[in-house]
């Protein structure tokens, strides 16, 4: 068998999971969707002596609108995510770039809590978060607490996430009025992990010809997301033309600093990083001319 | 319930609609269970990490990695398998008299799991278009065929199927 040997836990109950984490703590791995875990316990780079199936806590599954955004349950699968019309509608960014997430058949079973709480710095659905400024409510037997995404991913697969602590629910809240966003990323293989992947919010000052504020979020360039703070405090204000995205690019490159790896040099992520957030403003910025709502 | 120190549990399941009920050890992935206790050696691994799609089966109707869930997760689920297709000897499903027809597998190795992943995608869009087909098997590795005939397979499925019904 592929694994090492575990004791297997599927508690029905947020209570009765939270006690059980609270007691086998750092010996226990949460199961999820098991599209990033099983793997590691296939090959045995996890030894964790218990699992706990998350599959049966119906309370953590869920898809609501609230304050202003949706609030999405932890077991939720991506695939239930992606066909949701209510994300469609309210949060167009995370139904446009989780299509970029693996594969279908990873989707039908990968779940958006797991995704978040696995903090792969190549991984969408934190870049999202961020991007939207979005929060994940943590649940202990202590408690429970929110914590915003920019303070939530802290590094390679690392999280503000207590060992005793599970990801309940992730919120993204809607655009503002007259916003638009987009996603864009480049892979080598369509499913693939993006080399440089990036999420734009642009809101327009009440006349459209100018930015009233700007989210520029990249994922794959850094151990966790980044937001492009400089491009970002550069675009305040600037015209909407093809020139104040071209500055922004400029800026992107100056302030990333990406790393280099089996899959691409770091010089070819900072040209692809700024290349994309060209792309990525523009295609924002006239989403919400259009009235889009994206 | 417990032999030898090793802990087992009881699942119960539907696969290729018959009931089946066993005590497995909790490690068991799903993709090993088909294969070795149940005899189902259609669902082929490969990379046994998610990535080649040899081992798709339908869990509730949707295309999963069966290497990438345990047994005792499809506690209570319906699995799918390519064994399932076929409705008799000479019964081919349509998708199978499709890629016999239009050459869509050599070594046959993906092929498994190329049926399973395109059953979904065909209920759920039966008149693709060449994009669609080619983006819904884009997380199935074929090492033989470069892929034109399956797609033209898949296309050919389409059309069998929608005469059909
Ligand atoms: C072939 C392949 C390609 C992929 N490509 C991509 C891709 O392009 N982009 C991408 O983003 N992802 C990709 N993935 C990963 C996929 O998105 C996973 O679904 C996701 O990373 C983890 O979600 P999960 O529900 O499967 O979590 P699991 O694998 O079950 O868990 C992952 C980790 O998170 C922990 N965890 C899970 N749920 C919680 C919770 N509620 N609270 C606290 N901790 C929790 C687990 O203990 C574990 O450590 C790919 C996976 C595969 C196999
Ligand atoms: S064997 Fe399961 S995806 Fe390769
Ligand atoms: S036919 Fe050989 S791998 Fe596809």
């Amino acid at each position: 068998m592929k694994p090492a040997r575990f004791v297997y836990h599927a508690p029905t109950t947020l209570d009765a999971t939270l006690q059980l984490l609270a007691e086998l703590n750092v010996d226990a791995k949460l199961l999820a969707g098991g599209q990033s875990l099983i793997p590691m316990l296939n090959m045995r780079l996890v030894r964790p002596g218990h699992l706990i199936d998350l599959q049966h806590v119906s309370e953590l599954a869920g898809i609501h609108e609230r304050d202003g955004g949706v609030a999405i349950g932890a077991m939720t699968r991506q695939r239930q995510v992606e066909r949701s019309p209510l994300v469609a509608e309210r949060i167009p960014l995370l139904a446009e770039a989780i299509r970029h997430v693996g594969h279908l058949p990873i989707r039908t079973r990968g779940t958006i809590g797991g995704s978040i709480a696995h903090a792969d710095p190549a991984a969408e659905l934190p870049g999202v978060l961020l991007a939207l400024d979005g929060t994940v409510r943590l649940a202990s037997a202590r408690g429970e607490r929110t914590v915003a995404a920019r303070d939530f991913f802290v590094d390679i697969l690392t999280t503000a996430a207590e060992p005793d602590e599970l990801v309940r629910e992730v919120w993204f809240p809607s655009l503002p009025p007259r916003s638009g966003s987009a996603w864009l990323e480049v892979a080598r293989r369509h499913g693939d992990y993006a080399l440089v992947g990036v999420g734009a919010v642009v809101t327009l000052a009440d006349d459209g010809q100018a930015v009233a504020a700007a989210r520029l979020c990249f994922i794959s360039v850094a151990g966790r997301p980044v937001q492009a703070t400089q491009a970002e405090a550069a675009l305040r204000g600037a015209p909407v033309t093809p020139a104040t995205w071209r500055e922004a690019g400029a800026l992107v490159r100056e302030e990333l600093d990406p790393p280099a790896d089996l899959h691409a040099s770091a010089h070819y992520r900072r040209h692809v990083a700024g290349v994309l957030a060209e792309r990525v403003l523009e295609l924002a910025a006239r989403r919400a001319q259009e009235g889009a709502g994206r | 319930m417990s032999t030898n120190g090793v802990e087992r549990k009881r699942i119960r399941l539907t696969v290729n609609g018959a009931p089946v009920e066993r005590d497995v050890e909790a490690r068991l992935l799903l993709s090993d269970f088909l294969r070795h206790e149940l005899g189902l050696t259609g669902t082929h691994v490969g990379c046994e990490h998610g990535v080649c799609g040899a081992c798709t089966v339908l869990v509730d109707g949707e295309p999963a990695r069966s290497c990438l869930m345990f047994a005792v997760q499809a506690d209570g689920h319906t699995v799918e398998t390519v064994e399932g297709l076929a409705t008799g000897d000479d019964a081919l499903h349509p998708l199978q008299r499709a890629f016999w027809e239009k050459h869509g597998l050599q070594c046959g190795y993906c092929t498994p799991g190329m049926l399973m992943v395109l059953k979904a995608f065909l209920a759920e869009n039966p008149n693709p278009t060449e994009g669609e087909v080619r983006e819904a098997i884009s997380g199935n590795l074929c090492r033989c065929t470069g892929y034109q005939n399956i797609v033209e397979a898949a296309l050919e499925a389409a059309r069998l199927m929608r005469q059909l019904s």
